[in-house]
């Protein structure tokens, strides 16, 4: 099958590759872009491990061909940390036992990030509602929304 | 004044293992590549029952990228897919073949496989690939008449049974008999990783490696190793991150010998990963069972007899376990309950479905289902309530260790420790369960459908027979645990390191822990049945004493005092009785014991130490689940309004961990309870092959539940004191929900089947009706 060119920023990275048009932005990102935080979990967008941030919406990238990623600005949960300092999500999954396995967890992340930077005032029940949209099958979604709630505070810079 | 270190057993600290994981830098099995490496792709029956009278690789082989394709005939030299336990003679005809040869017996079941050089050409390969399949007329109902696995073998693959007393008798003299039949839906782990297995061959080192492994690494070495003929030595097997374990996962699949044997022959790495709806069809399924069960009681409600005959749709065929589900149980029914006589008889049946294995509390949730409803049914026949029937029943705190002549994973029921009414009384105190019952009156008299409802259960874990560990302090003060374990995500590198932290007297964030290595320690035990913190953490505990012992000895003479006035706090160790004075590190300490360092005296080298753990027997954690719930009369939809779980798990190593994992394995149980069944029609197709089909639990579908943690009755069986935790969460849910969901409907013996989805509800009140 030919291959079509696409270029788009990766964590504030040009990329340039060279794709099959039936490729999922996932499989791009994961082979092709080499990062494996992006996880596939149902390839048919239930699931929501693959999530990550696309122009500033949060995106399924099992959902997306990477040829539609053309020009597009690309956050991935590779991004969220800067060297040993975590994001503030991430500093709070750790603190209120907000993971087990760990493979739901960077979609939680990039929804809680998205979502959270579009409405930083999001209240707990707003929250419910979008975090319902990722599956995890080992924490019982309390420890998420805990941290998910305390993420926010301290995004907005509350102690 | 003597300085005492602050224990670090017992305390809810971070984990270990999140760092790289909330980052993205996580290894799980897709992330696994090698140069070179080719990709499969099976090619599975789409029939659920038929002779297999040729496959037509062809066209698949003419596709540009396809190295290879491979049916039957091409492994014909291989063995079908062992038991775990090795040799069972009725039982091996029953075997699963890596390839079906001659018939396929359901849906998804590999019929051929593709190797090629991506993994979307692999895909287009399969497509390419033809069956030519004689469809049979499939068995999808374990009740059926039995039918012909192959000639001269029944589908009735065994009987199971167990029992004591005269059940007979008791019957006959009862002062009532209360019957039931009953039935638990087929569920699964359904963990968020697929599966995955990457096989390579280093011919440099005559090394045959799979990558991806989980749960039972060594012992699934063994198997491999016998089933490939190779040597163990010459075979390892590599975990990294699991995504969910859940029983399920990291169990032998044909497709792990797949890898393995394409490895080897192709000479070239060989990676799978399943995709969802593989995964819906081929992994393990679980629970499915039918009970016929009936008790005999006297006029307070004491358990005289139980009988008890079911039917366990085992699938397909009988994989690893072998009848361990169906054992387990006839074993564990009774609980935490005195019963006078008790016989159980189990049909283990084949049905052209996806097979069955284990899934978080195998043989519990079912029971306790079984003899929860029991008990609402008896409370109700004789008007008493269904708190006191359970505590009629109740065997007591004194009366322990508590044995029974019945056997769970081959190992006589005894039951350890426990203050089971206490428990309950402090759950029932917890919940306010005497206002609850007036105000759920007043709010049904105002025409809610709303009830309560209680399950009480024993748990088993940590069956031994032993586990061993190696400790090792390196000269900058890290420690390394190696362990024969295995993490599924449940927090095992934290506990270990805690543990060893603890008896060591390290600083827990230096230490790292090693699982799910097969060479760099020969023998583990895994992560199954809830053992891993009783066996490992044990044998660690064992190690790293030794360790301490080895560093006080040196340290002692270094500093010039005697090692009974040293104490060693966060790697340091310095005199009790003055904590300022001369110190020296673990890391110094280690140094000083090299082989080559003049120190070390007539010392044996290293700071470091094995350790072993021996179990004679099973520990046996208990609880109670508390539910109350609201019925949608339009829908049939049940909501729960309230939880509570109380635990009884011995000594928490970490609450919060503990915690966790009751959360978890709830939110799982809720699944099994009300929404997650795979279903299948009348042909044996799957009809839950996508998450839009089977319904898991979202945080929009899980209430707060709150969790009564107690360490009441530590484990005499091990020094630890410890319990296992891993399944205590999901094990009574299904009881709980049905005892609050017949409350709700006032009317009694109308629950008899998981899940309760809005469907069947609906069909109940619908039935009120007519």
């Amino acid at each position: 099958m030919s291959k079509i060119a696409v270029s788009f920023t990766l964590n504030g990275r040009k990329v340039e590759v060279e794709v099959e048009p039936r490729r999922t932005l996932a499989d791009v990102i994961r082979d092709d872009c080499g990062l494996t935080g992006t996880h596939t979990g149902c390839e048919h967008g239930v699931c929501g491990a693959c999530t990550i941030i696309v122009n500033g919406q949060t995106v399924r990238s099992c959902l997306m061909f990477g040829a539609q990623a053309e020009g597009a600005e690309i956050r991935t949960v590779e991004s969220l940390s800067a060297g040993d300092t975590l994001h503030p999500l991430q500093e709070a999954f750790v603190q209120h036992h907000g993971l087990q396995c760990g493979f739901c967890t960077p979609g939680f992340l990039m929804l809680a990030c998205g979502t959270l930077e579009a409405n930083p005032q999001m209240d707990e029940e707003e929250m419910r509602d979008i975090l319902s949209s990722n599956l995890c099958r080992c924490t019982g979604y309390e420890n998420i929304l805990k941290a998910v709630k305390d993420g926010a505070e301290r995004m907005r810079g509350e102690p | 004044m003597n300085h005492r270190p602050q224990p670090i057993i017992g305390q809810s600290l971070t984990r270990l293992e999140d760092p790289p994981l909330v980052r993205g830098k996580g290894r799980f099995a897709a992330d696994v590549n090698f140069p070179h490496q080719l990709h499969m792709r099976v090619v599975r029956s789409p029939v659920a029952h038929g002779r297999l009278r040729g496959v037509n690789v062809e066209a698949a082989l003419q596709l540009k990228g396809v190295v290879a394709v491979w049916t039957a005939q091409d492994v014909a030299d291989l063995s079908p897919i062992d038991y775990r336990e090795g040799r069972i003679e009725k039982l091996e005809p029953y075997r699963q073949p890596v390839l079906a040869r001659d018939f396929v017996r359901y849906v998804g079941e590999p019929v051929a496989v593709v190797f090629a050089v991506d993994a979307y050409v692999a895909e287009d390969g399969a497509d390419l690939v033809e069956l030519d399949i004689e469809t049979l007329q499939p068995i999808t109902d374990a009740e059926q008449a039995v039918g012909e696995f192959a000639p001269g073998l029944s589908t009735e693959a065994a009987i199971v049974t167990q029992g004591f007393g005269d059940v007979e008798g008791a019957f006959a003299s009862a002062h009532a008999v209360v019957s039931l039949d009953l039935q638990v839906g087929r569920h699964s782990g359904v963990p968020l990783e697929t599966r995955g297995a990457i096989g390579r061959y280093d011919a440099a080192r005559d090394v045959l490696e799979l990558h991806g492994a989980a749960k039972v690494p060594h012992k699934n070495r063994e198997s491999l190793a016998r089933m490939l003929g190779r040597t163990t030595t010459t075979l390892h097997l590599y975990e990294y991150h699991v995504g969910g374990g859940f029983g399920i996962r990291g169990e032998i699949y044909p497709e792990d010998i797949l890898v393995l044997v394409a490895a080897l022959r192709l000479e070239r790495p060989v990676k799978w990963i399943e995709d969802r709806r593989e995964h819906m069809m081929c992994a393990n399924q679980s629970r499915h069972q039918r009970h016929y069960v009936s008790a005999a009681v006297d006029r307070e409600g004491r358990l005289l007899a139980i009988k008890n005959e079911f039917f366990h749709d085992q699938g397909a065929y009988p994989r690893t376990h072998a009848l361990r589900i169906a054992e387990t149980t006839c074993g564990i029914l009774p609980g935490p309950y005195h019963v006078g006589a008790y016989s159980a008889l189990g049909h283990y049946r084949l049905t052209n479905k996806t097979p069955c294995a284990t899934y978080r509390a195998p043989g519990r949730y079912e029971t306790n289902f079984v003899r929860e409803r029991l008990l609402d049914a008896i409370a109700h026949k004789l008007g008493i309530s269904r708190v006191d029937v359970r505590r009629v029943n109740l065997i007591k705190k004194e009366e322990m260790p508590y044995e029974r002549p019945l056997s769970v994973l081959e190992d006589d029921v005894s039951y350890d420790s426990g203050d089971y009414e206490g428990l309950l009384d402090k759950s029932l105190q917890a919940i306010g369960w005497d206002e609850l019952q007036a105000s759920l009156k007043e709010r049904r008299a105002n025409g809610e459908i709303v009830g309560a409802g209680l399950a009480l259960f024993i748990e088993k874990s940590g069956l031994g027979p032993t586990d061993g560990a190696h400790v090792n302090v390196d000269t900058n003060g890290v420690v390394e645990v190696i362990t024969g374990g295995a993490s599924v995500g449940q927090g095992f590198e934290t506990v270990i390191g805690q543990v060893c932290a603890d008896i060591l007297g390290a600083d827990y964030r230096k230490v790292r822990v090693v699982h799910g290595q097969t060479d760099r320690i020969e023998f583990g035990i895994g992560a199954h049945a809830s053992r891993a913190t009783v066996m490992t953490a044990n044998a660690v505990a064992a190690a790293a004493a030794k360790v301490r012992a080895k560093a006080l000895d040196m340290a002692s003479e270094l500093l010039q005092t005697p090692a009974a006035d040293l104490e060693i706090e966060k790697g340091v160790i310095f005199r009790r009785d003055a904590p300022s004075g001369p110190t020296i590190t673990l890391g110094a300490v280690a140094n000083a014991l090299r082989p080559m360092a003049k120190t070390r005296g007539p010392r044996e080298p290293g700071l470091c130490s094995d350790g072993w753990f021996d179990s004679e027997h099973q520990v046996y954690p208990y609880g109670n689940q508390l539910a109350v719930v609201k019925i949608d009369p339009r829908s049939g939809a049940v909501t729960v309004e309230r939880y509570l779980i109380a635990y009884d798990v011995g000594r928490a190593i970490n609450p919060m961990l503990v915690r966790g994992q009751i959360l978890g394995g709830f939110a799982q149980g809720l699944g099994g309870a009300l929404y997650e069944e795979f279903l299948y029609d009348d042909n044996g197709e799957p009809l839950s092959v996508t998450f839009a089909d089977y319904l898991m639990p979202t945080m929009a579908e899980v209430p707060p539940v709150e969790v009564l943690l107690c360490e009441d009755a530590p484990s005499p069986r091990n020094p630890l004191g410890i319990k296992g935790a891993g399944e205590s969460g999901i094990a009574p849910v299904g009881a709980a929900i049905a005892s609050a969901v017949e409350d709700a409907l006032q009317s009694y013996g109308v629950v008899r089947q998981l899940p309760l989805t809005p469907q069947r509800i609906k069909a109940i009140l619908d039935g009120f009706k007519s």
